[in-house]
């Protein structure tokens, strides 16, 4: 691994407004978070796996982020990395409105901490949380409401 | 970076010589990681690391002195039955599934779960040495061995152990780590609520956030076995899997009944056994099988395991009043590098 090219930066793949969408999510290769949003049917747009040989995107317009929570209860590293280098691009982070987040009350404190950390970066509200795949109840809760939340967007928050 | 072809296909990991003695030994590789998972589950395994004598349960004395005769009887038999659910983990559930790993590194994490299961089992047995008596202690190990609805649940799984199917020993390892643990970790969660044995509710806390990583980990390289069969296979997992959660849930109630209806306890206790099927269930890669009205545990007890699972974290509901601008949490640069 000492071999790689971490010193290189991350080719970038704008996506047009058309490719853009008002979700954009991340799910590790478990898949969990991927069904979630499967299962709202809306377009969405996928944080890539591997940024690296993919490359990084840069969305076109505003959108909420899904995220799963990493690390096992630690707060370092409770972002996934690729979400951090996605957020990381000053485009990216200017068109987030707010976040959803995937988690595990076992858990406990830091049950979503992905969710408190992102919003607390970024200024933008902690939306919902829901546990493993989502149940029925959490789809319909998050359909309904990103479809309020978009209906009535709040006033662009200060990006610094 | 994976392992070259030729060098996996002219060797084997030591548990393939069961298979082929005559084969060349190949030993593990962590430079060399081909599922990203096993690495990441094995530092989240490291990360959380643990051991009983670290938590201050000597500080419980006082309020175990003020439980009445059938609460500490019914904690004696809720401890010992969760010391035999881990000692079946430890010694069978998680050894077994080395045979089936699918790469070489999912051997070396098994490996790791089963020790922490192990330290789990005698956690329990911290607790009792501080606690009670050794009378009470063989008392409540006579009442486990004796008990045939303890008994039935073990061997429920244990027979998927010892069978011949892999995927059935995944499911069944998941299910003991998501499922049957739950009614017994919720007695101590009660306790808390009314601030009673709360460094044993701390340890509790420290086994649950194990078993979140277990169950997940089960789960996840179950559905990387399922994807490899057809669609005849992968139904006949998906009956199987929901028959046995039948079975265990049957069991569970059953045997949580006769050690919490005494108490008045048993209605919350069956709906936090059916919020963890669901989420033994999302482990394996199905939809949850109760509904979210039969699932609704205590709100109390559900604070008393994660203080962020309210509704105050449904800003959709109008309700998000955990929202402060800038206020949230104390972010560090170490976790965010902008």
């Amino acid at each position: 691994m000492q071999t790689d090219n971490r010193s290189r930066p991350i080719p970038v793949r704008e996506l047009s407004s058309g490719e853009s969408a008002d979700l954009v999510f991340f799910s590790s290769v478990s898949e969990n978070t991927r069904r979630f949003v499967e299962k709202l049917a809306r377009p969405a747009v996928r944080i890539p796996l591997r940024p690296r040989p993919e490359g990084m995107i840069r969305v076109s317009r505003p959108y909420v982020l899904v995220v799963p929570t990493y690390g096992g209860g630690a707060r370092s590293g409770a972002v996934p990395k690729q979400v951090i280098a996605f957020l990381n691009d000053p485009v990216n982070r200017a068109l987030l409105r707010g976040v959803i987040t995937a988690g595990n009350t076992n858990f406990g404190e830091h049950y979503c901490l992905a969710g408190p950390v992102i919003s607390a970066k970024c200024r933008v509200p902690e939306l919902y949380r829901f546990e493993l795949l989502g149940t029925p109840h959490d789809v319909a809760r998050v359909d309904e409401g990103l479809s309020l939340f978009w209906a009535e967007p709040p006033s662009t928050p200060a990006h610094s | 970076m994976t392992t070259p072809t030729s060098l996996l296909r002219s060797s084997v990991t030591p548990p393939g010589y069961r298979r082929d003695p005559a084969a060349r030994l190949r030993p593990i590789n962590w430079n060399r990681v081909s599922d990203e998972k096993d690495l990441e589950v094995w530092n989240r395994l490291t990360a959380n690391f643990w051991l009983p004598e670290k938590v201050p349960l000597s500080n419980d004395l006082p309020a175990w002195r003020g439980l009445s005769a059938p609460e500490r009887t019914l904690t004696m038999r809720v401890f010992t039955g969760l010391t035999m659910l881990d000692t079946v983990q430890a010694t069978v559930g998680e050894i077994c599934q080395i045979q089936d790993a699918r790469t070489e590194h999912e051997e070396a994490v098994y490996t790791n779960i089963a020790f922490m299961q192990s330290v789990h089992a005698r956690s329990y047995s911290s607790v009792f040495s501080t606690l009670t008596s050794t009378p009470e202690i063989d008392d409540a190990y006579r009442w486990a061995v004796g008990n045939d609805l303890l008994q039935r649940r073990c061997k429920a799984v244990l027979q998927h152990y010892c069978g011949d199917d892999p995927l059935k020993r995944k499911v069944s390892s998941t299910l003991l780590s998501s499922l049957l643990l739950y009614a017994g970790f919720y007695l101590p969660l009660h306790f808390s609520v009314h601030a009673t044995l709360t460094n044993t509710a701390d340890m509790i806390r420290l086994i649950l956030r194990d078993k979140a990583v277990h169950g997940y980990y089960s789960g996840y390289k179950y559905q990387r076995g399922l994807e490899a069969h057809g669609p005849e296979r992968q139904e006949h997992m998906r009956e199987f899997t929901f028959a046995l959660l039948e079975q265990l849930y049957e069991l569970e109630l059953e045997y949580s009944g006769e050690l919490y209806e005494p108490l008045g306890l048993m209605d919350d206790v069956s709906a936090f056994v059916r919020y963890n099927a669901n989420k033994a269930l999302m482990n394996l890669g199905y939809p949850a099988r109760f509904a979210t009205e039969e699932t609704a545990v205590r709100p109390e007890i559900l604070a008393a395991l994660s203080p962020g699972a309210d509704e105050n974290h449904d800003f959709f509901s109008g309700s998000g009043s955990s929202y402060v601008i800038g206020t949230a949490v104390d972010t560090s640069d170490e976790d965010w590098d902008f």
